[in-house]
């Protein structure tokens, strides 16, 4: 006579909690925080300064579509490009800097070092300012108004450069707390340095930091309002434009941070949903 | 041809100021087991590691097969695939199953194709007794499944030489016979063995040739047999009496 383990469901383990850990569990935050912002939502729409602002950071006039070469006037569309292009460069070179970072080869070591203590050493806004307005209009000068690049694009790219540093940390750590042994079986089997990194090693180190990894996307998000200086036409340049036109500072900046946090919650509610995934998948 | 498959010639090896090894010299002809027994520290491990080179001599020379490790014209990660490793720590790839495990090196290093490696790798599963975990992903098994999973892995290269560092040092007792009988049935196919075990039962029964270690050196090299009969050096006495009890 044996029970199967699988006969107690998991629904009753998890019904018996107390009903104040229930309650802790609830994400009552968020609950709160969505009610507030359908509240104001509903307030500035009631409002005609506020909808003139919102309006206009989300659907400009077309006079305001300037040099900026990108064809994107909305302006919360413009905060999630710049998010998103600014992430994907930072995931893909964080990556190659966390595998140099951990390398035996002096070279690669020491440039991949040098790169990231550089741009950890300035500020996000200098170096989004530096290549925005130095770097960009030095090599147009050089090569001629054919270079591919603006000085906004420039500072998006700059966005994603520095926080490749960042990212290369968190890579790097991941290598780092895979257990040795696991190189070495990898290596014993005949497998070459790299092979053992991409097959054995970087598989459970990306597993491992995906929800900090997940988190700088948050954060990324919140530091994408530093390009506003070189004129970005995201959400909080948007509003600068239309406070400087209506001298309306309350309403313009009001919608802004509205509309960042209807963003931001967004971006951590998907956060937290691949980490509760990730943590039940094991 | 050279006779001796693994030959280490005045091996030392250092770590900062510790000598872990002091001059080694040792000649394994072809299909002989091997045990290594010696106290903690006594540079086992480090001898086993030389000799496929996950520790590189301070000084000396290891030859797999007449090939000298040091040279710069080896490949070594070609010579690797011929010497299989078993750890302590079983070292499984946590993220693959079991049959994965055995397979990601025949297909990466050996370029197998997937009909040939997953074929080997059920038979490999078979012979150490677990073919219906194949699916099963390491974290899911005993310490006894997951060391058999080890020794099919390393198997599944078909190496010439097997490594044992202290093989069932980490299992609970009752899952110690099931690894042995393992490397017994290896040993009687005529696969060249070297382990590091206190395993005196295994040892008598598989073994042909027993060394002791200490400080770094060789003490006595002989048969199992006339190490617990007659043993020549005092060290190698009190250091029996130890693990015989
Ligand atoms: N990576 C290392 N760095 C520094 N010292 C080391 C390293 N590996 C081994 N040693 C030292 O070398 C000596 C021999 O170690 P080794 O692991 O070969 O001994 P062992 O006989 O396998 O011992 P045990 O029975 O405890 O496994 C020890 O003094 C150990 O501290
Ligand atoms: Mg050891």
């Amino acid at each position: 006579m044996s029970l199967s383990k699988t006969d107690s469901p998991k629904s009753a383990i998890r019904s018996r909690l107390s009903f104040s850990e229930q309650m802790r569990q609830f994400p009552w935050w968020a609950i709160i925080m969505i009610v507030a912002l359908g509240i104001s939502l509903f307030g500035m729409l009631g409002n005609d300064n506020y909808r003139a602002a919102l309006n206009f950071i989300i659907n400009p006039p077309t006079s305001t579509e300037m040099a900026f070469g990108i064809g994107i006037r909305n302006g919360v569309m413009m905060t999630l490009v710049t998010t998103l292009t600014a992430y994907v460069i930072a995931l893909v070179l964080g990556l190659l800097l966390g595998i140099m970072r951990v390398s035996k080869n002096p070279v690669l070591f020491h440039a991949s070092t040098l790169y990231v203590e550089l741009m950890r050493g300035v500020p996000m806004l200098v170096l989004i300012i530096w290549i925005g307005f130095v770097v960009v209009p030095f090599l147009r000068q050089i090569f001629g108004q054919s270079f591919p690049l603006t000085g906004v694009q420039g500072a998006i790219l700059g966005l994603g450069f520095g926080y490749a540093a960042y990212l290369a940390e968190v890579y790097r750590s991941g290598i780092e707390s895979i257990p040795r042994g696991q190189m070495e079986a990898a290596r014993s089997l005949g497998m070459g340095y790299a092979q053992a990194m991409r097959y054995v090693i970087l598989p459970q180190a990306i597993r491992r930091v995906v929800p900090p990894l997940a988190n700088d996307l948050v954060a990324l998000l919140k530091d994408s309002a530093l390009v506003s200086v070189v004129a970005v036409p995201e959400i909080l340049q948007m509003a600068r434009l239309f406070v400087s036109r209506n001298l309306r500072a309350i309403e313009g900046y009001n919608a802004a941070a509205f509309l960042y946090l209807v963003v931001t919650l967004i971006f951590i509610i998907v956060v937290r949903l691949i980490e509760r995934r990730w943590n039940t998948n094991g | 041809m050279d006779d001796a498959i693994i030959r280490l010639v005045d091996v030392h090896k250092h770590f900062g100021r510790v000598a872990a090894l002091n001059g080694i010299n040792l000649e394994i002809g072809r299909g002989q087991v091997v045990v290594v027994i010696g106290p903690s520290g006594s540079g086992k491990s480090t001898m086993l590691r030389c000799i496929n080179h996950l520790e590189k001599p301070t000084e000396g020379h290891v030859y797999i097969e007449g090939v000298d490790l040091e040279a710069r014209t080896t490949n070594i990660n070609q010579t690797r695939a011929e010497v299989g490793m078993v750890f302590q720590q079983f070292n499984l790839f946590p993220h693959l199953t079991v049959l994965d495990n055995i397979t990601l090196a025949q297909r990466v290093v050996r370029k197998r194709d997937k009909v040939e490696r997953d074929r080997v790798g059920m038979e490999l599963l078979n012979r150490v007794g677990i073919p219906e975990k194949a699916g099963a992903y390491p974290g899911q098994l005993s310490g006894g499944q997951q060391q058999r999973v080890a020794i099919a892995r390393a198997l599944a290269m078909n190496p010439k030489i097997m490594l044992f560092d202290e093989p069932t040092s980490a299992l609970d007792p009752e899952m110690i016979k099931e690894v042995l009988d393992v490397m017994q049935d290896l040993a009687q196919t005529g696969m060249t063995m070297v382990c590091v075990t206190h395993e005196m039962g295994f040892a008598r029964a598989a073994a042909n040739r027993i060394i002791f270690m200490d400080q770094g050196m060789v003490v006595e090299d002989t048969t199992p047999n006339d190490l617990y009969n007659n043993p020549q050096h005092e060290r190698t006495r009190l250091f029996l009496s130890k693990i015989l009890h």
